[in-house]
């Protein structure tokens, strides 16, 4: 008899098994590309060619990689206090909706430095504030999270369409976006910084929000593993019971990592507000939020992990539109089936391989235990 | 077959690891038909697992069962039930809203449509009731049942699906001792008509008073199997821990101080508006242990909770040092702690660690945001871990690795770990509830005599314990709680086990004429 259930090594269970998916999930988008024709060795080349071939590219990919880092952290933490905050859409339009009222206000009265900052703030408080509205409801009215942050993904888009198309838009436009900021609400694209340094490099809109997005990933690591309101977060998230008994406030732990989820979901306004479009408009969140919770999964809710699910995901997003714009036959869709495919396999399907190589490398193991006593048995 | 009769079960060198742990080395035994037979041993010592692998929960690493001298596979519970094995488990796997004719029929409907089922279920266990005298009301709502009679349902069930061989994981833990007598007699009848009992225990008494045979388990390996005829408690003992045990406390009288803690007409409704705690007086001194006896769900959780600030009381007040708390001054328990109360809880996967967390982590619990382990809003990771192991060292909690999961200790380690952490704390007061559940029998002379000095350093504690003997052991007044009152109280050094047992049911009656100085006993 054979079979026991052997733990997998750490390397194992943390690389080997993410890698093996995503190598499931391109075989399994290659066949599906062959079936409509098209080489899927030339798909992958366009692919990878098209996010991180050109320093255009990845510029494109990084900037991409910066929205799914903010709304996967924002996943994560959420998820270490029990919590399952599927509004990070509608926290990072809001946190948008405070960058952009900051700016309106005070672009012409403040300097960058005090103006930034002050801009960044109001996204965490606008996105912290959009989740401690369901966090309340849960904690003191006993409304379950998943349901009322869903909710509200619906009533934040609701109040921006009212907001853009009755109170922000500018004067004399069509379109229901805002005045453009001014110059001093504007944070510098990285190929102006690099400019400044020397290095050319193609547009693109990849800005300085991405050292937010790393800050913000060791802030969480920091505060997830050490500190005491990290400890008591995830003590909540994995016993309540022992965390009542701890002595933790259940209620107020739940509005602080809502709170802090909602934040992080929020910097996505910073990136696209300020960091690119430099005015308010509709659904600059463009599913970033939703996407949060596949980064997250695939991440193990640790920072770097979701760094690493998230340059996947920008690599994912960058590349598939160079594919749908190289080969005439890969519509925009197929992108999306094919992005959905590799969620899918890395995401939801994460355990599926791991009985098969927990079986391998049971093999391997009393392999290797008898493998000396047959040679000693030789001898 | 070599022999006529061969044996109901027969184990055959199995072997059991779990990544580093080695659970199972080479166990064979063999269990006769007919027969009730004790596996005993200490907790973390393999019983559980091997039992677990009779009932397919997990599979053998390598190793043959026989069932009726037949080799099989058993791969799933199904695969057991199927095999004719049942396992009562320690906690019920039952559905409190179901009646008793639902719950047996759960899982082993026999088409789409219920009622059949229901019907041939009635009609079995009529059979079985006459049977075995295992008589259970079939339209009852099982939460509406005594404990007692809910394991029989669980019984019941395992015998409705056609199981000869039943394995009873520590089934006397939740009753009183009358109701273990009356589980041993159902289980003799089920013997004599043929069954094949395997009783897991830790309770020497009960595997002397009902086992046929006995078999021995240490560090994952059988190491004795005896007669239960030509054994005794005491060897019994020696062979389970693999050295001598005093089973009998030896303690000090106590020095009974100032009253730490006192509680008064204290009551707790629950949601249904329920009273589960009924106009409960206490006070409890320094250095003096008080325990309190009593069938689980009489209140004594509740009566931990309250005390611990898990819940606030609805009625009545408790007073600690100056601080006085009721209903509108309610203290939690962060400042319950920082009173002086330190807590043990009944429960410890539920309440007392994280199963996820490093056992550094679980150490701290309830004092992580004090120093040295927190300052200045950062946590010291080898402050950690050096008081983890301080702890470890001290109450000799193995494996000594503070980076180990909580989880992956064995149930008295981790019990150890936890009532480390508290009395460490230097409470000044310290509840108890179950110190002992689920450990093994060299760790509860370990843990009693950490109560003990703890007692004797002046701390006050309260025991909450359903082991009768523990409590009788190590209290030095008992009270008895039925249905959220207390009911009795007993000096320790002249409690007897017959007037306990009674006032526990709430039967007891005062002799005509007590005896002035020993059993007090108060009737609110």
């Amino acid at each position: 008899m054979s079979g026991g259930r052997q733990p997998l090594p750490a390397w194992v269970d943390i690389g080997l098994i993410p890698i093996v998916n995503v190598l499931l999930a391109f075989v399994v988008v290659g066949l599906i590309v062959l079936s409509i024709g098209v080489n899927p060795f030339t798909a992958v080349r366009i692919m990878i060619g098209g996010s991180v071939g050109y320093p255009e590219a990845i510029g494109y990919t990084l900037y991409y990689t910066t929205n799914f880092i903010f709304t996967g952290l924002a996943v994560a933490v959420a998820f270490h206090a029990g919590l399952f905050n599927i509004g990070g859409e509608g926290q990072a339009y809001i946190g948008g909706l405070g960058v952009g009222l900051v700016l309106l206000a005070l672009d012409a009265v403040l300097p960058p430095l005090l103006l930034v900052p002050l801009a960044v703030l109001a996204a965490a408080a606008f996105g912290a504030a959009w989740a401690a509205v369901p966090a309340y409801l849960q904690a003191w009215r006993g409304s379950h999270i998943v349901i009322t942050t869903i909710m509200f993904n619906f009533i934040a888009a609701a109040v921006m369409v009212y907001l853009m198309v009755n109170v922000l838009i500018a004067p004399g436009s069509m379109s229901p976006e805002s005045r453009e900021f001014a110059a001093p609400g504007h944070l510098p694209f990285a190929h102006e910084l690099l400019a400044g340094i020397g290095i050319t490099m193609g547009q693109s809109p990849l800005n300085l929000t991405i050292v937010l997005a790393a800050i913000c990933c060791a802030l969480v690591w920091l505060f997830l593993w050490h500190t005491p309101w990290g400890y008591a977060l995830r003590t909540m998230g994995h016993n309540p019971n022992a965390a009542i008994y701890a002595g933790i406030d259940i209620r107020r732990m739940t509005l602080l990592a809502m709170g802090l989820s909602g934040a992080l979901a929020g910097f996505v306004g910073v990136n696209e507000i300020m960091g690119v479009h430099h005015r308010l408009l509709l659904n600059f969140t463009a599913g970033y939020g939703f996407a949060g919770i596949a980064v997250a999964l695939m991440g193990r809710n640790h920072p770097i992990g979701i760094v690493l699910a998230s340059l996947l995901f920008g690599i994912l997003q960058q590349g598939g539109a160079e594919l749908a714009f190289d080969i005439p036959a890969i519509t925009r869709e197929m992108v999306v089936v094919i992005q959905g495919l590799i969620i899918l396999f890395c995401g939801a399907l994460a355990n599926v391989t791991k009985p098969a190589l927990e079986a391998l490398f049971q093999w391997l193991h009393t392999r290797s235990d008898n493998a000396p006593a047959a040679d000693a048995a030789e001898a | 077959m070599s022999t006529p009769a061969p044996p109901a079960v027969e184990l055959r060198a199995i072997d059991k690891s779990f990544g580093p742990v080695h659970a199972n080395r080479s166990v064979s035994l063999s269990i006769a038909r007919g027969s009730i037979t004790g596996i005993i041993g200490e907790n973390g010592a393999g019983k559980s697992t091997l039992m677990s692998i009779l009932y397919g929960l997990y599979e053998a690493d390598s190793g043959e069962i026989l069932i009726d001298g037949q080799a099989v596979r058993i791969r799933s519970p199904r695969d057991a039930i199927a095999h004719g094995i049942g396992m009562v488990h320690q906690h019920f796997m039952l559905i409190d809203t179901f009646t008793v004719l639902e719950n047996m029929v759960l899982g082993a409907e026999t088409g789409p449509v219920l009622r059949p089922s229901l019907e041939s279920a009635r009609r079995e266990l009529e059979r079985l009731g006459n049977d075995y005298g295992l008589r259970v009301d079939p339209d009852a709502m099982v939460g509406d049942l005594p404990v007692s009679e809910q394991q029989r349902v669980e019984i019941l069930k395992v015998l409705y699906r056609g199981a000869r061989i039943l394995i009873l994981d520590e089934p006397s833990a939740v009753l009183t001792p009358q109701e273990t007598e009356q589980l041993f007699r159902i289980l003799q009848a089920l013997r004599d008509r043929g069954a094949t009992v395997v009783l897991i225990t830790h309770k020497l008494r009960e595997i002397m008073a009902v086992t046929d045979a006995v078999f021995v388990m240490r560090h994952g390996e059988v190491v004795a199997e005896r007669r239960t005829a030509d054994t005794s408690s005491e060897e019994l003992a020696e062979l389970m821990v693999g050295r001598k045990v005093r089973l009998e406390l030896d303690k000090t009288p106590p020095h009974a101080g100032a009253p730490a803690l006192v509680a008064h007409g204290l009551g707790l409704r629950d949601s249904r508006g329920i009273a589960v705690l009924d106009g409960i007086d206490l006070t409890l001194r320094a250095g003096e242990i008080v325990g309190i006896a009593g069938v689980s769900g009489n209140g004594q959780s509740e009566l931990l909770e309250v005390l611990a600030g898990i819940r606030p009381p609805t009625v009545g007040r408790l007073t600690i040092g100056a601080r006085t708390i009721d209903a509108a001054h309610p203290a939690g328990p962060a400042e319950m702690r920082a009173l002086g109360v330190a807590h043990v809880p009944e429960d410890r996967h539920r309440y007392g660690l994280v199963a996820p967390f490093e056992a550094a982590e679980s150490a701290l619990l309830g004092y992580h945001d004090k120093a040295p382990f927190s300052s200045h809003g950062l946590m010291h990771h080898r402050a950690m871990v050096d008081h983890c192991a301080a702890l470890m060292e001290r109450f000799d909690v193995r494996p000594r690795r503070p980076e180990l999961r909580s989880a992956n200790f064995s149930g008295g380690n981790q019990q150890k770990l936890i009532l480390a952490r508290e009395i460490a704390a230097q409470p000044r007061i310290l509840l108890v509830g179950q110190p002992t559940r689920g450990v093994d029998i060299g760790a509860i002379e370990f843990i009693h005599r950490q109560l003990l000095a703890a007692r004797d350093a002046g701390c006050a504690i309260l025991v909450v314990s359903v082991e009768l003997d523990e409590v009788m052991a190590l209290s030095d007044r008992i009270l008895v709680m039925y249905g959220g009152r207390i009911v009795g109280e007993v000096a320790g050094e002249t409690a007897d086990e017959r007037t306990l047992g009674l006032m526990m049911a709430n039967v007891w009656t005062p002799p005509e004429a007590p005896e002035r100085q020993s059993t007090a006993v108060t009737a609110p």
